[in-house]
């Protein structure tokens, strides 16, 4: 374990290793898959020799599986995986939603659909990572733009898990994933870290009640709390039950417990916003060439801003109103075929104009095109 | 030693809701008595099921349990096991959970070698969703989704698992109960994976279609074709027709994965 302030070149895969680690992950299982395999190489090396677990399972479900197991047990745990991968892990990711099981995903995203560009980046699989799983569930979906960053979310990935009892979907791209950039880690001694709500004794010992925004604790297994664990509609002791009642109060409370908190979670960027005359709406890839796109805009005169996210969910819908309120046009360019555009156009709500830049071709935008688009009118 | 059964259960969740003349319940309470034989500290002890009749067992214990999605209590119970290796880890799968949806964590636990303990209710169909046919199966019987009968060959559950590397393998029936609970016993004992196989009895869903729609006689049909694995062994009796074996088929030593990652463990430390 480091026990200093370092920086180190590093991937946005190996980032993601190292904040992990840092953040207390203790349990990893995973199933080979471009382009996320860097990630469960570096734990089969890594958590060992801090006493951790690492699993290959045979398969991406078992591998969600397989975490959620380990986490019930206790341990802070992960899994990383890209589009089929992903797509296989949806309905346990859904279980530890119902069940309440801390957990992160880590979803470096590919081009798809189906096998798709598995070497090249799209930003494709935002919509999935909100409504992948079937059923009314909660999501909290993070998205880094930087190796450096790819460190400092996923150390917030694992908090956010444990702090709300939930999964936590770490959305990384192909691009994003394997630069190599400085990163600043700190000393983990230093990290603020989170730990899941334990119950203090045994005595009315309801790990699936409480108000409807109310994060229960929970034991670990072994503990002796006795409890069950179903992926049914089930009651505050974990009994299922066909009860309409208990069934609305029970889903009401998996999405309130997130919505309830949601400043906690959200975090996104204001970039030259204050005087600007269009506004771009980037997270991940894309944003760093609307970041370039930003400067050379700026620089022929044009008063271009950005709005970066770090959050995708919950949306961070603030940020959007208020230039929406003010008629400034956004552009929202990502590398799929419009997925964000979606909730920023139901947040603008006719009040400015939104207007989409894609790219499903597997390669990231040139600045260029993306000024281009911003000189166009919409 | 007399005990009393029903301090296993959760008395609340009761009734279960298996139908009338179900064998499952035989199975549930041989578990039972398995687990005061091991007299495993209450704490120690995890029951993990998938999904299907059959695997709404687990919520009607009284210990930590997990009732997770369909075949795939394999892969969480593997995932408690390795975090917490202390304890003792009890997987209840149907036939169709665990040899059809979850066959491929079936074979790979066994080829892990993992200290899990796995019963298996062979009740030859899907009973929950209402007869429709399943891996074990047996070919010319009849399901909802066979109406004409089974044209596909059936697996032997216990050979599959042996062959995939399993080294506790048995198989009793819910006619011989007092056999099934004295093979959790041992599977549980034995240091890697088990897998006992528990045939149990579905009238509603597989009987009535199958020209045995009493419970009774579905017993007594267990009675009269299962063959005792010594009495095959010592030549006395070959199986043929519908007869299946019963007894502890299969035992070998090999390594155990949760205490082989110890190791890894150990090395990693000797190298950072």
């Amino acid at each position: 374990m480091r026990e200093l302030d370092e920086i180190s070149l590093m991937q946005g895969n190996e980032a993601c290793l190292q904040g992990a680690l840092d953040a207390g992950v203790r349990f990893f299982a995973g199933y080979p898959i471009t382009p996320s395999t860097e990630i469960a190489e570096g734990m089969a090396q890594k958590l060992p020799a801090v006493g951790g677990k690492f699993l290959q399972m045979e398969d991406e479900i078992a591998s969600m599986a397989a975490i959620i197991g380990g986490s019930l047990a206790g341990l802070k745990s992960m899994t990383a995986t890209s589009g089929p991968g992903f797509s296989l892990m949806q309905e346990n990711i859904g279980y530890a939603c119902m069940t309440e099981v801390p957990c992160v995903i880590v979803n470096v995203q590919r081009g798809g659909p189906s096998t798709g560009m598995p070497t090249a980046p799209a930003q494709a699989d935002l919509m999935q990572s909100r409504w992948g799983t079937h059923g009314d569930h909660p999501a909290i979906v993070l998205s880094p733009w930087s190796a450096q960053e790819t460190y400092t979310l996923t150390v917030k990935a694992v908090n956010l898990a444990e702090r709300f009892r939930t999964p936590v979907i770490l959305l990384l791209d192909e691009i994003i994933a394997h630069l190599r950039e400085g990163v600043r880690m700190p000393d983990p001694r230093k990290l603020v870290l989170t730990e899941r709500p334990r119950p203090l004794n045994r005595e009315n010992y309801r790990p699936f009640g409480g108000e409807l925004d109310e994060i229960p604790p929970v034991a670990d297994f072994g503990m002796g709390y006795k409890c069950n664990v179903t992926g049914l509609i089930h009651d505050d002791v974990g009994h299922p039950t066909g009860n309409p009642v208990i069934a609305d109060r029970l889903i009401r409370r998996l999405v309130g417990k997130i919505q309830a908190h949601k400043d906690e979670i959200i975090g996104f960027e204001e970039l030259h916003t204050e005087d600007a005359e269009v506004v771009m709406v980037a997270y991940g890839a894309s944003a760093r060439s609307s970041l370039r796109a930003l400067k050379l805009a700026r620089a022929e005169g044009v008063k271009v801003g950005m709005i970066r996210l770090t959050t995708i969910w919950p949306f961070p819908e603030d940020p959007i109103r208020q230039a929406a309120e003010k008629g400034i046009p956004m552009l929202v360019p990502e590398m799929n075929l419009g997925q964000l555009v979606l909730e920023v156009e139901r947040i603008a709500a006719g009040k400015s104009r939104v207007k989409h830049l894609g790219r499903v071709d597997g390669e990231l935008f040139t600045p260029t095109e993306i000024l281009l688009a911003l000189k166009e009118r919409f | 030693m007399p005990f009393d059964v029903m301090e296993y259960f959760r008395q609340e969740t009761l009734p279960h809701i298996w139908c009338p003349g179900c064998g499952n319940g035989i199975i549930l309470r041989d578990f039972a008595v398995a687990l005061e034989k091991l007299n495993y500290p209450r704490e120690e002890v995890v029951i993990v099921s998938g999904i299907g009749c059959s695997s709404r067992a687990a919520g009607y214990l009284n210990f930590d349990t997990v009732h997770t999605t369909h075949g795939r209590a394999l892969p969480f119970a593997t995932g408690i096991k390795m975090a917490n290796p202390a304890l003792k880890v009890f997987v209840i799968m149907g036939d169709g959970d665990a040899a059809a949806i979850g066959g491929n964590h079936l074979i790979h636990a066994c080829r892990r070698n993992i200290d899990l303990t796995a019963i298996v209710f062979n009740n030859s169909i899907y009973g929950m969703t209402g007869g429709q046919f399943s891996p074990l199966t047996p070919r010319d019987k009849k399901a909802t989704t066979a109406p004409y009968g089974m044209i596909e060959q059936s697996f032997d559950l216990c050979r599959l698992v042996e062959a995939a590397g399993a080294t506790f393998v048995g198989r009793a029936t819910t006619y011989h109960n007092q056999l099934l609970t004295q093979l959790i016993v041992d599977g549980a004992k034995h240091q890697g994976f088990s897998l006992i196989e528990a045939v149990t009895h579905c009238p509603t869903s597989y009987g009535r279609r199958n020209g045995l729609a009493n419970p009774s006689e579905m017993v007594r049909w267990q009675k009269d074709n299962a063959v005792w694995i010594t009495k095959v062994k010592s030549g006395e009796v070959t199986p043929s027709g519908e007869q299946f074996t019963i007894g502890e088929l299969h035992k070998h030593d090999a390594p155990e994965f949760t205490a082989m990652y110890m190791e890894v463990i150990k090395r990693a430390k000797c190298q950072a």
